[in-house]
């Protein structure tokens, strides 16, 4: 049995990457550890509370559950990746204005998801923002101003 | 996390031929089997990522009215399919009570069929646990079991199977594909899921190194469609496994029922087709009196299994509103709180 490292190619907020990894190895630790990119939190390391929530093709998953073999020639964005040209994302600057977070250590995963979930049109009334934001947990209680928050990025986006 | 060598085969045999050596395991979604991994409950020596096997990724209509989903088709998108969820609108609904946005972007048809317990002396390596070692015995019993089977168990094991998936697919008699050394079969998912008696570590019919390529849902299962539900309870809003849940699925016609199918969740080691409750049902009048002598057949084998006898009431009303909610009619559009039983469906009472 070879349980050697093997080589791994991935595509991060548009910049390439080969490593050289343990099978093992999530995508989560690689982003954080490899690559300095610790943006993307490491809450429970279960899937259970979506602090390390990324995009992979466009679409929200949990880094934490993801092997970083499996992120192989995929597309995959960051909270690092998610500002223009020093411009914030529209549901960054709604998290700010609204005051959507206390200790912030949930608000990188609540900020993915909250993208994601605008784009597959999952935010359309406080209610469907509630269950479709579900996924990420944040112990301070900031949930009303972040359904606030994804409420008002939400109409910027669609306006 | 122990370390493992990693395959990423291309086509199905080669899938096969890479698993066939003892200590593989399949790789798909990943949602459970890394956690399980992590928590070293699951230890394989060789990983087999099939995620890329392209022919498994479809949905497709078959000629004789039924429906093959591919074993790999994401939980979201199948749920978010909309010819899918207008023909089996219970299935979507189940789909979308269960896990969160990102676990569904993330999460196969396959794997959730093949998904492990939550029981926590399942998870907690060191705690007694007759299907995580045989012979180790069971810390579930007699300890926090609030949770647990109430309908199959055993003195070796009273875990539940936790989907919410195989529910209504359980009812709507699906079945399971799987490729394996003598080629393909097909099993019933009420066949597949096994009852733990003295062996819970033998969970389903699976041979080691087969795969599940699909799943069928035979052309009948789309006549439930203008009355179909699923009700799940939960210990919080959202984002949780079920307490219990129903799938119910109707055919009325003149106030009598014609068809009717039920099953339950969260109270056995495996989705619960509740037969003698539809063999009550078949014939009845649509209403109330029906559905509570129907629940109460459908329980009429349930036992406590530890600290869980509420369950077996809790099952009992469930069962009666999610009758009536698929007697009510399938909605035009699935609440925002999918399968919640405080979601604001008109007629449908709030104190099941």
């Amino acid at each position: 049995m070879t349980k050697t490292t093997i080589p791994v190619h991935l595509d991060i907020n548009g910049d390439r990457h080969t490593l050289q990894l343990e099978p093992r190895v999530t995508l989560l630790d690689a982003l954080r550890d490899r690559l300095g990119l610790t943006g993307t939190k490491k809450g429970c390391d279960h899937g259970q509370c979506g602090a390390c929530t990324v995009h992979v093709d466009g679409e929200r998953v949990l880094a934490c559950l993801t092997l970083a073999a499996q992120a192989e020639g995929r597309t995959v964005t960051t909270i690092e990746g998610l500002a223009r040209e020093g411009e914030l994302h529209p549901v960054q600057a709604a998290f700010l204005e609204q005051d959507a977070f206390q200790c912030g250590y949930c608000t990188p995963g609540q900020i993915m998801s909250a993208v994601a979930c605008i784009r597959e049109g999952h935010a359309g009334s406080d209610e469907e923002i509630r269950e479709y934001m579900a996924g990420n947990l944040c112990r301070c209680g900031a949930y009303p101003h972040i359904v606030a928050a994804v409420r008002q990025a939400a109409l910027e986006v669609q306006s | 996390m122990k370390n493992f060598d990693y395959i990423r085969p291309t086509t199905i045999p080669d899938a096969l031929a890479a698993a066939a050596e003892p200590g593989s395991a399949y790789l798909a979604g990943g949602t459970n089997l890394l956690d399980l991994m992590k928590g070293g409950v699951t230890s394989p020596d060789r990983v087999v990522d099939i995620s890329r096997l392209p022919e498994l990724n479809r949905i497709e209509r078959l000629a004789d009215g039924g429906l093959r989903i591919g074993a790999l088709v994401r939980n979201a998108d199948l749920a978010h399919d909309p010819e899918f969820a207008r023909s089996y609108p219970a299935v979507a609904e189940a789909l979308l009570s269960g896990a969160s946005a990102q676990l569904r972007n993330a999460a196969t048809v396959g794997g959730n069929l093949l998904q492990r317990t939550r029981c926590s002396y399942f998870y907690d390596t060191a705690s007694a646990c007759n299907k995580r070692e045989p012979g180790a015995g069971c810390d579930a019993l007699g300890g926090e079991n609030r949770l647990h089977a109430v309908l199959g168990w055993s003195d070796a094991c009273i875990a539940t199977h936790p989907s919410d998936f195989c529910v209504p697919l359980v009812a709507l008699d699906a079945v399971v594909e799987i490729e394996g050394k003598k080629g393909r079969r097909h099993v019933t998912l009420e066949e597949f899921h096994r009852l733990p008696g003295q062996t819970p570590q033998r969970e389903n019919g699976l041979e080691p190194g087969d795969l599940i390529v699909g799943v069928r849902l035979p052309a009948e299962a789309a006549s439930f469609s203008a009355n179909a539900r699923y009700l799940k309870v939960r210990e919080r809003t959202s984002y949780a496994f079920a307490v219990v849940s129903a799938a119910a699925a109707l055919v009325v016609e003149g106030g009598k029922i014609r068809q009717a199918r039920l099953a339950l969740g969260g109270v056995a080691a495996k989705p619960w087709r509740a037969r003698s409750a539809e063999a009550v049902l078949l014939g009845a009048d649509a209403d109330e009196t029906s559905f509570v002598r129907a629940a109460d057949a459908a329980l009429a084998d349930a036992s406590p299994s530890g600290d869980n006898a509420f369950k077996i009431e809790l099952t009992r009303r469930i069962v009666v509103r999610a009758l009536m909610s698929a007697l009510a009619g399938t909605p035009g559009r699935l609440p925002a709180l999918p399968a919640s039983p405080f979601s604001s469906i008109p007629g449908v009472r709030h104190d099941a």
